[in-house]
């Protein structure tokens, strides 16, 4: 539901991360982690952000979202698995005491931009 | 039987998509990668740092209380206050979309309330911890104990965004069915603490608190489950006895 604040923080994110001598360069792809746990519906996310970016010089940007699965630890017998479920005990013990190892994320990973120092092919 | 697995929040587009693990391929060989990793809400968990250690300092223990639009948190807060507020001094935050309906029930305790509207930092889903940290200056936190923050109704967004508290509760009416915490697993995992409310109309209904009880059990083994109803006051006394120890052990 808040995906258009989480467009325009990337958008900031990725701003503030562009080294001096790429600023103005084209922003080919905006490389994401989200996990499967974060509240984030990527349909609306990347519709949030293409009118974020109208006529920036992100536009034509391409998100490029990677999807974590859940997975965890289970604290008393170290089973680690990959939850298929919303079920968090351990399916080797049945015990509660669980660490989610993945799954949370919603993370900038990297951009992409036209390098045009060293182009030849346009 | 399992609802589906995390009712599909997450689908992609099939082009964009990359399985688990997958380093995604360069653009194009004339493009240049740029690592960045970093969290988009780390403004907002900045934020709520930031808050922490101002409820610390000021020796306030901040409940975030949280569920869907009707589940009774409104009431289930006024008979509350008006059982704590003789013993622990506290204030309330309430946050809505429109109107000052509950800010205004809420103030009838003689608990000082602040009303916010929430804004645009992620639209009007959930309070974020800047609004909070806005809302708390409005308060003389010298002179309370216990903060509670009403969140906005929603099961799925506040769960996203820590704003600084120190313990989180959601409440469940049993008219909204069993299978919300499988539904909202997210939800259910961040809190501490359920109460299902409206247990008084239990004899109209046919819900199943076992069943309840197991969803939130697979969702978050060990957590408490309270049932309680805020209209008759049952089962008020082990909720209160779980807040009013989770507020002593913070200000001692």
């Amino acid at each position: 539901m808040h995906e258009m604040g989480i467009a325009l923080q990337i958008i900031d994110i990725v701003k503030a991360s562009l080294p001096e001598d790429a600023k103005g360069a084209p922003i080919e792809r905006i490389n994401l982690k989200i996990g499967k746990l974060s509240a984030v519906v990527a349909d609306s996310l990347r519709f949030c952000f293409e009118i974020a970016v109208k006529d920036t010089a992100l536009d034509g940007a391409v998100l490029h979202i990677e999807k974590i699965p859940v997975t965890a630890r289970c604290n008393d017998c170290r089973h680690q698995w990959t939850l298929a479920n919303p079920v968090f005990s351990c399916p080797a013990c049945d015990g509660g005491a669980i660490d989610v190892l993945s799954g949370r994320e919603l993370a900038v990973d990297s951009i992409e931009i036209k390098d045009e120092s060293n182009s030849d092919d346009g | 039987m399992m609802v589906d697995l995390f009712h599909n929040k997450v689908r992609l587009h099939q082009g964009h998509e990359s399985g688990t693990g997958a380093q995604a391929p360069a653009a194009s060989s004339g493009s240049r990668k740029i690592k960045v990793v970093q969290r988009v809400l780390s403004v907002n968990e900045k934020m709520a740092d930031a808050n922490r250690r101002l409820f610390a300092a000021k020796r306030v223990f901040v409940l975030n209380v949280m569920s869907s639009p009707g589940s009774g948190k409104t009431t289930t807060l006024e008979t509350t206050l008006n059982r704590i507020i003789a013993k622990i001094p506290s204030a309330v935050i309430v946050g809505d979309i429109c109107t000052t309906n509950d800010a205004d029930r809420l103030a009838r305790s003689g608990a000082p309330v602040v009303q916010v509207n929430t804004d645009q930092f992620g639209g009007d889903c959930h309070l974020a911890a800047h609004v909070i940290e806005k809302a708390a200056a409005d308060i003389d936190l010298d002179a309370i104990d216990l903060l509670i923050v009403e969140n906005v109704g929603n099961l799925v967004c506040p769960a996203e965004f820590d704003i600084g508290e120190d313990a989180r509760v959601v409440v469940l009416s049993v008219t909204e069915g069993e299978d919300k915490p499988a539904k909202y697993p997210v939800m259910f995992r961040a809190c501490d603490l359920a109460l299902l409310n409206k247990i008084d109309l239990l004899p109209y209904l046919d819900f199943d608190m076992d069943l309840v009880k197991r969803y939130i059990e697979q969702v978050h083994p060990g957590m408490p489950a309270i049932e309680l109803s805020a209209k008759t006051e049952q089962g008020f006394e082990p909720w209160l006895e779980w807040l009013e120890a989770r507020v002593r052990q913070k200000i001692g």
